[in-house]
């Protein structure tokens, strides 16, 4: 019975049925599993984010609807589902029904190629990285659909607004993902798990899985970029026209998507399912990955609730002035170094790519790499920072017209021999 | 072969996939209630009557960053054969790498000067 | 001739009526972003067909690239031409005859390829060599000093140069407001 779990499709066959039929049966049993459980967790975490953020802001969160208030996302679906639907006139009533759809639709897909555990994957694709972030872009393309056919100025102001967000950091989101499959040499999910047996890349790539990571939440549009629900500057967004359950949809896909990137940062950098035990029992595996992307669901609900929402202006410059540039050296001296370390030898032999210690050479040298552009990074903003800070005293010091201050002058003095 | 496999059930997967999400506003069409009238209809502006027509013309900013990204986005396509090759290749792979990215990060440089990043 | 019916016609059917029917829509329409969504539809149909070709990578680039910026930016450049959603009126009054020559061409084009590859005397039908090239075969040959690395570089100079003329262009227009 328990070898069931592992291999659905012998167990069928043994117990009589034909394996054409058998194989037909495995895969909408996992494709049943594979779409339902996404939509099953909706509902948790929907109840895990409002209890984590009011803890965070010292509130007690939903507690009147069942233990905990565990009950609350069930009423609070039954309630949407249950309310009047308006749509708005002049919509155009076809593209305004697809787009909840098609935006929750986006996140399920990406389940398709998320490994669970050694045995268990939707499918594993041979261009599986490639397909998560093929899917993902058409969740832009659903809230432009939202935005434009509510036919309201405030939607079609914020749909511009985030589809140019969205487009913007899939290039550092999909430039940091380029790293673990230079490494690996594949993009298929299950072989980047087990490119990682010996190391997971956030050791050997730490700057790769930040890029990852920061890009991500922003795909994902929360805070400090949840400009698509800038509530003081466009009341809601893309879908303020949207009432009911299509409102429910657009923020089901949102709360989904959150656990999905922190799911897929696991998967590409975390390890994935790997952990002690799996090669006895591939079941583990889910027990595994549930841990890692539990830890990095945690740290994006925790930065939604304790930062600040960033400008529109600075979430462009952040991105294409910080972001891309960065992932761009990244590349560069990451495939540099992994040339010079295969040159040198030091690449863990065929035979030995699950030892940790064949695998310290190349990831230390890696790292020390990473490490290196951190460093150089920081050292580079705080002479940035320090030249606005100087250029603001100054600009601060003509406005009063304040009597002259030698100590500041010898601060711009020496600003200027350091340049 | 292994392809139809795998690719039916990315086939089958979307089939199924989009039934869930449906769902929801199919029962929901049955059991909530409906009473429209105008002003419920009407778009939403915080109270106030809109003017004019909705499609607006916007910025020529939105229309830069979409270029922009354009172009990277066909760069990082072909940059992904040449990372998935790459450890099987000798040291004028990575020259051939650094070129193409040093010539992408030239385009970039340019839309920095002249100000094409800016959000106005 | 006659045709097998499989699992793989059946697909490929499909695909190609959404590709065809996606195309009929994006000509026949008069509001451009509805001709804007009939395009993604049709390029969804060839992405599946890709896939049918045993292309799964070019599939991938074909939403990613098409769907995932392409239409973007075809819905972003009709949002800057203020007025053009609706269009009342045609402009153009000679659909019929630039369909018979478009017909025309794609005819030619069609017998030129399927002629000297399936025809009478053609490079065979029966002996087509199935070449299997995974990406990972791509990305060695567009690196490779005797096969792409000249067009894999040069295809990062156009894309640059796209993108500096491009900006370039948009910019002036600014400055003329």
């Amino acid at each position: 019975m328990v070898g069931c779990i592992s291999d659905l499709s012998a167990c069928l066959i043994d117990a009589g049925i034909g394996p054409g039929l058998a194989g037909f049966l495995e895969t909408l049993v996992g494709t049943l599993i594979v779409t339902l459980l996404p939509l099953t967790l909706v509902i948790i975490l929907v109840w895990i984010e409002r209890k984590y953020s009011a803890r965070v802001q010292d509130r007690v969160g939903p507690n009147r609807v069942g233990p905990f208030g565990l009950l609350q996302p069930a009423a609070d679906a039954v309630k949407m589902i249950t309310k009047e639907d308006i749509t708005p006139a002049g919509a155009d009533r076809i593209v305004y029904n697809i787009a909840p759809i098609l935006s929750a639709l986006s996140v399920i897909l990406i389940w398709a190629v998320i490994p669970f555990s050694p045995v268990h994957i939707g499918v594993d694709l041979s261009i599986g990285v490639l397909y998560f972030f093929a899917v993902g872009s058409v969740g832009a393309l659903a809230v432009m659909l939202g935005g434009w056919s509510s036919n309201n100025k405030y939607a079609l102001l914020g749909a511009f607004r985030v589809v140019a967000q969205l487009i913007s950091y899939e290039v550092p989101n999909i430039l940091a993902a380029l790293m673990p499959v230079m490494i690996a040499g594949t993009l298929s999910m299950q072989g980047l798990v087990h490119a990682q047996a010996g190391m997971w890349f956030a050791i050997s790539l730490p700057l790769s899985a930040l890029l990852f990571f920061i890009s991500s939440i922003a795909e994902v549009g929360r805070t400090p970029f949840d400009l698509l629900e800038a509530e003081s500057e466009i009341v809601a967004g893309f879908n303020i026209e949207y009432s009911g359950m299509k409102f429910g949809l657009f923020m089901a896909g949102e709360f989904l998507h959150v656990l999905t990137i922190a799911i897929l940062t696991a998967v590409i950098f975390f390890g994935g399912w790997l952990g002690p035990g799996v090669q006895e029992v591939p079941a583990l595996g889910w027990l595994w990955l549930a841990i890692k992307s539990t830890i990095l669901y945690l740290l994006a609900l925790h930065m939604r609730s304790t930062l600040p929402r960033v400008r529109i202006d600075q979430l462009m410059s952040f991105n294409w002035k910080f972001l891309v540039p960065l992932s761009l050296v990244n590349i560069i001296v990451v495939a540099f170094l992994f040339k010079l370390v295969q040159e040198l030898g030091l690449t863990p032999a065929a035979d030995e790519t699950t030892n940790i210690i064949a695998n310290l050479p190349q990831t230390f040298i890696l790292l020390l790499g990473n490490l290196a552009i951190i460093g150089g990074v920081l050292v580079y903003l705080r002479g940035l920072g320090r030249e606005q800070r100087l250029a603001n005293e100054m600009a601060a010091a003509v406005d009063e017209d304040v009597e002259h201050h030698p100590h500041h002058d010898e601060e711009v003095a020496a600003a200027a021999v350091a340049d | 072969m292994n392809l139809v496999n795998e690719w039916g059930f990315v086939g089958l997967f979307m089939a199924i996939g989009w039934i869930f999400p449906t769902l929801p506003l199919v029962i929901s069409w049955f059991v909530r209630p409906r009473k429209k009238n105008d002003i419920k209809v009407s778009t939403y502006e915080c109270g106030v009557e809109t003017v004019g027509d909705t499609w607006v013309q916007f910025k020529v900013q939105y229309y830069i960053y979409g270029l922009i990204f354009l172009v990277f986005d066909v760069e990082m396509v072909l940059l992904f054969p040449w990372a998935l090759a790459y450890s099987s290749l000798d040291f004028f792979a990575f020259g051939a790498g650094l070129l193409f990215i040093f010539l992408l990060a030239d385009g970039l440089y340019y839309a920095w000067k002249t100000d094409a990043l800016v959000w106005k | 001739m006659n045709i097998e019916i499989t699992f793989e016609t059946i697909t490929f059917a499909i695909f190609g009526v959404l590709t065809l029917a996606g195309g009929i829509g994006v000509v026949t329409t008069r509001n451009l972003i509805h001709a804007a969504l009939y395009l993604i539809v049709s390029l969804f149909g060839v992405a599946g067909i890709f896939i049918l070709l045993a292309a799964p990578f070019l599939a991938a680039i074909q939403v990613l690239v098409y769907i995932g910026a392409i239409a973007i930016l075809i819905i972003f450049g009709v949002m800057l031409t203020r007025g053009m959603t609706h269009l009342p009126e045609r402009f153009n009054r000679q659909g019929g005859l630039a369909a018979v020559v478009v017909i025309g061409g794609f005819v030619v084009l069609l017998v030129g390829v399927i002629l000297p590859v399936w025809g009478p005397n053609g490079a065979v039908a029966a002996e087509a060599q199935p070449i299997f090239m995974t990406t990972r075969d791509l990305g060695i040959a567009l690196v490779d000093k005797e096969q792409f690395v000249l067009p894999f570089e040069v295809a990062s100079v156009l894309l640059t140069a796209a993108m500096v003329g491009a900006i370039a262009i948009a910019r002036d227009d600014e400055s003329r407001d």
